[in-house]
Parts: structure tokens; C-alpha cells; sequence
């Protein structure tokens, strides 16, 4: 390998310098139908999964062609993604924010040929390069974190189980026979780089033990402080520890405080927490964004633990397709997952669903967990109350 | 032969759902072949590696990437992620394996030649491999040398026009749904407003300067489809303030089945006839909905414009002409006191060029948040630290009951001194004169 210069001289790093330009402007990137209709759309239809049709006021038409992807995806493959928007679309194309690659074309007779297209592609172990669907009630794909492909304090991976629940959640994704939308998202640990905590369904890595102390180097690479002030429980405290006869400062950490969250661990290496047995997943449900007939929610813990079984995650699998399946049974027309339970009661929830509940599902953390429990004498009688 | 045996892995080629195993497996033989004699910057391996230390994460059920580093280009605080592997000697290829996040336009529209000239970059000097897109919304690049980063930089600012993302504790990378451009709903446009505000922070972007990550994220509409009010400190979300607009031959039309509710969102199953007073008016959250066999009314002034019946008519149902936005603040994830959603603090702005109204909102905010916020303390934590009411003054925006759901259900009220006749001070012989001790 000969190194190769893009030009930049590292003795005059300001020579030539180009900053903050931001990025490029996106009135550059737009389909022509786009440009001319944009602000000036009449309605939409989705004329089947995966396919959308807008009409604009100028009587135009843009046919919206929706495909899956793994948001890891490698060069080569973003060159075929090119090849196919040259081919069938001008050369334009857009991702959406959950992951998708969008291609969008003005006539049928187009769209028949980017759908034949787009079907006829496979990778070489034999999934779909670019399934169509995502539209409507369907379950739309699911966005995610790193996970262990990148990442310094996961607790679980990311695209292994999004592959694992996605191909059990196939037919969901190429199809509108849900309530409404289902929308799944995984984040790898409580830092939630995605924010999934407004989900229909939620899958959290969490850690279970509390970080070791390398005592031998903590004082060397983090500052003790920090670290004390990183905890948001107030488990963690300065201690000498006696090593090799010598007394060097450090922490000391109070495991029935510590709820596992990692945030010492990001201030300090020293504190690493990560481990294969006590590590998983919480699976949150009934959460949204949208303000569609009900006000935001966010998802609630109804699985306060499912073990890592990669490759592909049996158990958490099999219990996010339980889930769909039941609320597909018995949610009515619109509703979303989150407002299916509370219409029915959690507690019937439960026992619809046929989840355990635990008393890691009851909330003790600080002030809102009171306005959780329950002030009444309303409620159902399921299962759980024993005669 | 693959350089590592990857037998976990391996069952993720499997299964209808495009594989991002078979995509790392296929960047790998693309680069073992070099079919375009590129003289690659970093191990050509590298592919190859990452499944390696991948496949060996799936056997212990923990990651093998080791604790940051600071590394970046210079003159910006943020854009590049430090990453080292923790079994470097068993992965050489991934041993220094940073992350390089670039700008995306808004929308995420693009043109292949614009995509190409990026991945030519990436294919150069750095692993081969992407995430479109990161969680913020950012081109994440991933996985490069250090040498590589300067060069990285350089490429991609000459050669695209295209700059670095956010990183660490300043302005991440703003993202927006594609609004106007494609959706009838829209109530601003969400791309000019997320360009403009991303081209006038871009000192804020790249330098940090803030106790942590602050994100702008803008909607078009209350459905929120880039999730604004969970995934950012500063959320936009369109509204309107006008009567919706109802065309009622169209609306006959839906009842007629000449037009599919939902746009034929619902069209997998078989839920019967449309019913317009069952699905839409009985729907309707403020119950400010009628139809009586010929035209739908709608009483505007109790409508909190939740979008079920324009998502369900698109048609003939129509946002009302007088636009604008709300802006919520303090989304955030649960590190470090529990997840926030973002809560309402404008109920309305107007939202035209140069947007000098909301960069107000924002510079007080910061301000604010700079000088009072703790070390990686969130704007959404800062709210809850101070008080609404505090964010309120700094603001200099009225309390109004859009504020709060429902009115504080405890009389621990703190008042100013200056709201008490007489101050906080007593007169404590006028009140022994009045009360025998």
C-alpha cells in the first residue's frame, strides 16, 4: 500500500483548509416530480405494501417504492442501491428515517419494472436484497443502535437480533393487516443512542452486575470524582485500597444501589460492567410518537429480562411475535399496541399476551413510580389474583 | 476461505430479511478480488476482521470494542469516534477502527453521483462499510485509521462539499422528516428550516461548548415521523391554527368506497366497510366531530388537531392554511434520571425564513443551559433540576395552562419575594403585640 494524499499537508493544516460548510444542499438531490410538486401534494394512496402514490394539485404522480434494509450496509452495496435509482428512477433516491431506501418513479409501467427488478436481487446466502413493504399497519423496520459490531458498552447486540426479529416479523412487514402500525426499535443500552423508549415495542439491552473496580488502575486513568458523580443512585464512594502494601485511592461500589446503567463506566474505564451472563434484554411495550387519536406514550417494561442467545435470539423472537399476533387478534381498527392495553387494562394485557408478570414490572424508581401504582379498586380480575 | 470461521454468524444469512452477514461477507470478497485495482488505504482485510470479532462477541455474549480514545481532525471537537479493538493482535484489521459521522442533506434525498463520490472516499481509506444512517441521522463511515482522518476530511470537503457530523457535547447533526417535498401534511417546510438552522450552528456543531449533546430534530406534522418529541432536546413539530379544510365530495366519496380510508393503509384485512362515524367521528379524541349522512363538520376551536381524521381521508380532510409549529423541548433517553419526552413550550410559531423567532427561543435556551446546566446534564434534566418556570423566565415566555396537562395537584407553591405584599420580611414586634408568646 503507497499512501495515497488527498492533498491535505500535515505541516500546514490550514492550507487549503475547507470548514463548516454543513452539509450539501437537499434542493440539489430532488426528483424533478419532487421539485415541481413540493408543498403542492393533494393526497396520497398506498396502492399496495410497500408501494405509495402521490397525487399532487398539478395533477402529477410520484410512485413511491419503499425497500427494507440493514442500516449496516457496505459500499458495494450502496452502489447497487446506485444502479438501480440510475436505472429505473433518474438517478435519485432517498433514505427514510427508519432505514429504508426509497425509490421513486412516475409511471406504472416504471414501477412494474423497478418492483421486477428489486424482487430478482438476493444475497448470495439467500435473503432479500430489497423487500418491499413498511407501509400502512404493518410492522415498519425497526431502528436501532450498534450494538457489539461497534460499540464500547453494549449490552446486547443490535443488528443480530433486528435480523432475528425481522425475519420472524416478515410477513408483518409485507403486509396491512395490523391494527395500525407497529413500529420496533432496539436500542443496545440505557444510553438509548435511538431513544426507543417511545416505541410500540421496545427491546433495551441492559446490563445485571454491578462494574468491577480495577483498583490497580483506576486512580491512574480516571478521575475519581467523576466517577462518584457519574452514579445516578449514589452507590458509588472514594476508598483506599491497600495493593502490594501500598495505599492507593479509588472507589468502592454499593451493589444494592447500583441499577446497572453503565454511566461510571463511560466516565471511567476502570469500571467495566459488561458480562455474558448477566447481561440481556427488557422488552418495553406500547409506546408511540405520533399524536394520532392519543397524546404520546412511552413504553412500558413487560419483560424485565430475556437472556442473550445470539445468533438469533429464540426466546426474545417468540415473545415480540406473541405479542403482535394477540394485539393483531384483539386490538380494534387504529389502535395502536400502546392504547390497546390501557383500553383493556394492563393486567389483561398480561394475561392476554401470557407474560409473566414480575415484581421487576412494578416501578421503584424515585417519584414517578408512585403515580404507577394503583390508587384505585378498579381493576380486572385475571389470572393473577388467586381465589 | 474466509479468513475466520463465523459458524453463529453464518445463521444470520438466512431468513427473507436482507443480512447484513452476507453483506460484510460480500464487501470482503470485493476487496480481496479489488476488481478495480484500488490501492486501499487501511487493511484490506478489515471486513473480514469484523466478523472475526463479531462472531467471537456472539460466542462470549460481550463486546470487543474498547473504551473510546480521542482522536478527530483539527479545529473541531466532534465528527470522528474514537474505537480501538480489544483483541488486536486476533483482529489486526480492526485494530483502530473509528468512526467518521458526515452531514446528511435533509430529507435524505440524494443522486447516485453524489453517493458514489462518498463511497468512492470510504472505499479508499476506510473499511467499505456504512450505517445509512446513524440514530441521529448522520452518514455514519465505519471504521478507519488515524492516518486516515485528515485525509478522510479533506476528500470529503473538496471532493463533495460535504462536512463532518456532531459528536460529544455539542449541536448533533439536526435531521428532519421529508415534508413538504412529498407529504401532503406538512404543515413548514422541514428542510429549509433544517438546513438553514444546520448552516448557521455550525460553530455549535463542531466545537463543544455545551454541558452535553443537544439535538434539533423536526416534524412536519403531529403523526411525528422522525420522532422528535422523544428523540430530541429541541423539538419542532408542525400544527396548524386555522379550521381544516373539509372537502365534503370527497368525504361522499370515502363513504362511497370510491376512496380507500387511510389511503388503503388498512387494506391487508378485511375490517369491513368503511363507516365514517365509527372510524373517524366516534374516533376523533375531542369528540368535536359530526357527519349527518352528507357533510362532516368539524368544530375547529376544540380540535387539538391529532390528525386521526386527515390521516384517515387524506383526500378530502386537509391540514388548515394558517401553518406553523410548536416547539417542545427536553427529550432525552434514560441515562441518567429516566427517559423524557419533550414538553411543550411554544405553542405556536410561525415558521418563515430567516427564522429569527425560534433562533431566539434557541439562543436563550443555550444561554441559559450553558451557564446554569451540570457536566453531562441534559436541557431536558436542566428543566427538571430548575423548574419549568425558570425555563419559562430565561425564555420570556408566558405561562399559559398549554403548558402543563392538568394544574399542580400540590400547594407547595414557591413564590417570588416580590409577589407577597411586604416581602418575605415580618414585623415580629407587631406580631408578638398581637400574639402573646
Amino acid at each position: 500500500m503507497a499512501f495515497i494524499s488527498s492533498g491535505y499537508n500535515p505541516d500546514k493544516p490550514m492550507e487549503n483548509r475547507i470548514t463548516d460548510i454543513g452539509p450539501r444542499s437537499f434542493e440539489e438531490f430532488y426528483p424533478p416530480v419532487i421539485k415541481k410538486n413540493k408543498g403542492a401534494w393533494d393526497y396520497h394512496e398506498i396502492v399496495k405494501p410497500g408501494v405509495l402514490k402521490h397525487v399532487g394539485l398539478s395533477g402529477d404522480v410520484v410512485y413511491t417504492v419503499r425497500v427494507g434494509a440493514a442500516r449496516l450496509m457496505s459500499v458495494t452495496h450502496i452502489r447497487e442501491i446506485c444502479e438501480i435509482a440510475e436505472k429505473h428512477c433518474g438517478g435519485h433516491l432517498r433514505f427514510t428515517t427508519r432505514n429504508n431506501v426509497e425509490f421513486m418513479v412516475e409511471t406504472e409501467a416504471a414501477l412494474d419494472g423497478l418492483l421486477a427488478d428489486l424482487a430478482s436481487r438476493k444475497f448470495a446466502g439467500g435473503s432479500f436484497k430489497f423487500p418491499v413493504g413498511g407501509t400502512g399497519a404493518c410492522v415498519s423496520n425497526i431502528v436501532h443502535t450498534q450494538g457489539y459490531v461497534h460499540c464500547h458498552t453494549p449490552a446486547t447486540d443490535a443488528s443480530g437480533p433486528v435480523k432475528a426479529v425481522m425475519d420472524d416479523m416478515f410477513e408483518y412487514f409485507q403486509s396491512m393487516t395490523l391494527p395500525a402500525m407497529v413500529r420496533i426499535s432496539l436500542a443496545c443500552c440505557l444510553n438509548m443512542c435511538g431513544a426507543v423508549h417511545c416505541s410500540d415495542i421496545g427491546i433495551v439491552g441492559i446490563h445485571r452486575k454491578p462494574p468491577i473496580v480495577e483498583h490497580d488502575r483506576l486512580d491512574n486513568i480516571c478521575e475519581v470524582p467523576l466517577a462518584i458523580s457519574a452514579c445516578p443512585t449514589g452507590a458509588i464512594k472514594p476508598a483506599k485500597v491497600e495493593i502490594d502494601g501500598k495505599k492507593v485511592n479509588s472507589v468502592a461500589v454499593n451493589a444494592s444501589r447500583c441499577m446497572y446503567c453503565g454511566n461510571c463506566y463511560t466516565m471511567c474505564p476502570a469500571m467495566p460492567l459488561a458480562s455474558g451472563e448477566g447481561d440481556g434484554i427488557v422488552l418495553m411495550v406500547g409506546g408511540k410518537v405520533s399524536n394520532r387519536i392519543s397524546m404520546p406514550k412511552f413504553s412500558k417494561v413487560v419483560v424485565a429480562f430475556i437472556p442473550n442467545e445470539p445468533p438469533r435470539w429464540p426466546t426474545l423472537t417468540k415473545m415480540v411475535k406473541q405479542i403482535v399476533e394477540v394485539y393483531a387478534k384483539e386490538a380494534r381498527k387504529y389502535e395502536r399496541l400502546g392504547e390497546w392495553a390501557e383500553r383493556i387494562g394492563w393486567e389483561k394485557f398480561f394475561e392476554l399476551c401470557d407474560l409473566e408478570f414480575t415484581h421487576h414490572c412494578i416501578d421503584d424508581f424515585r417519584d414517578p413510580a408512585y403515580y404507577t401504582w394503583r390508587q384505585s379498586t378498579q381493576f380486572k380480575f385475571t389470572k393473577h389474583i388467586e381465589a | 476461505m474466509a479468513k475466520h470461521q463465523t459458524p453463529l454468524l453464518d445463521q444470520l444469512e438466512t431468513g427473507p430479511w436482507p443480512s447484513f452477514v452476507s453483506d460484510i461477507k460480500q464487501e470482503a470478497a470485493h476487496r480481496a478480488a479489488n476488481p478495480d485495482g484500488v490501492d486501499y488505504q487501511i487493511p484490506v482485510d478489515c471486513p473480514s476482521d469484523l466478523l472475526g470479532v463479531l462472531e467471537l462477541s456472539f460466542k462470549d455474549k460481550e463486546t470487543h470494542w474498547k473504551h473510546g480514545g480521542i482522536v478527530g481532525v483539527f479545529g473541531y471537537g466532534g465528527g470522528v469516534i474514537g474505537r480501538y479493538c480489544d483483541q488486536p493482535e486476533m483482529f489486526p484489521g480492526v485494530a483502530h477502527f473509528h468512526t467518521v459521522r458526515l452531514a446528511q442533506p435533509s430529507g435524505k434525498y440524494y443522486t447516485a453521483d453524489y453517493l458514489r463520490g462518498i463511497m468512492d472516499i470510504w472505499d479508499l481509506r476506510g473499511s467499505g462499510l456504512t450505517n445509512m444512517h446513524g440514530s441521529t441521522g448522520d452518514i455514519v463511515l465505519l471504521g478507519t485509521t488515524t492516518p486516515q482522518l485528515e485525509e478522510i476530511f479533506f476528500d470529503v470537503t473538496h471532493k463533495m462539499n460535504t462536512d463532518l457530523g456532531g459528536s460529544g457535547g455539542n449541536l448533533r447533526t439536526p435531521a428532519d422528516c421529508l415534508g413538504q417535498s412529498r407529504c401532503e401534511f406538512a404543515c413548514y417546510d422541514t428542510q429549509d428550516l433544517c438546513h438553514t438552522l444546520t448552516n448557521d450552528y455550525q460553530d455549535e456543531l463542531h466545537r463543544p461548548a455545551f454541558p452535553y449533546k443537544f439535538k434539533f430534530k423536526f416534524d412536519g406534522c403531529p403523526n411525528g415521523c422522525v420522532a422528535s418529541i422523544a428523540r430530541s432536546d429541541f423539538s419542532v413539530i408542525g400544527t396548524w391554527k386555522s379550521d381544516i379544510r373539509i372537502d365534503q365530495d370527497r368525504v361522499k366519496a370515502y363513504v362511497a368506497g370510491e376512496f380507500k380510508p387511510g389511503g388503503g393503509s388498512h387494506a391487508g384485512r378485511d375490517w369491513g366497510k368503511f363507516d365514517i362515524v365509527k372510524e373517524v367521528v366516534d374516533r376523533c379524541p375531542t369528540g368535536c366531530m359530526s357527519y349527518d349522512g352528507a357533510k362532516l363538520s368539524i368544530d375547529n376551536a376544540n380540535c387539538t388537531r391529532c390528525m386521526h381524521c386527515i390521516n384517515t381521508m387524506p383526500a378530502a380532510v386537509k391540514i388548515g392554511e394558517e401553518t406553523g409549529a410548536s416547539i417542545l423541548l427536553g427529550a432525552k433517553a434514560p441515562i441518567l434520571d429516566g427517559a423524557q419526552m419533550s414538553s411543550l413550550l411554544v405553542p405556536f410559531v410561525v415558521v418563515e425564513k430567516p427564522y429569527d423567532e425560534i433562533k431566539e427561543v434557541i439562543e436563550n435556551i443555550w444561554d441559559w443551559w450553558m451557564e446554569e446546566g451540570k457536566n453531562r446534564e441534559r436541557v431536558g434534566e436542566t428543566m427538571k433540576r430548575l423548574s419549568f418556570q425558570k425555563l419559562l423566565e430565561v425564555t420570556n415566555i408566558k405561562a399559559m395552562p398549554q403548558h402543563v396537562k392538568e394544574p399542580r395537584s400540590n400547594p407547595y407553591i414557591f413564590f417570588k419575594e416580590e409577589e407577597v405584599p411586604g416581602g418575605f420580611e415580618h414585623d415580629e414586634a407587631a406580631y408578638r403585640q398581637r400574639h402573646m408568646r
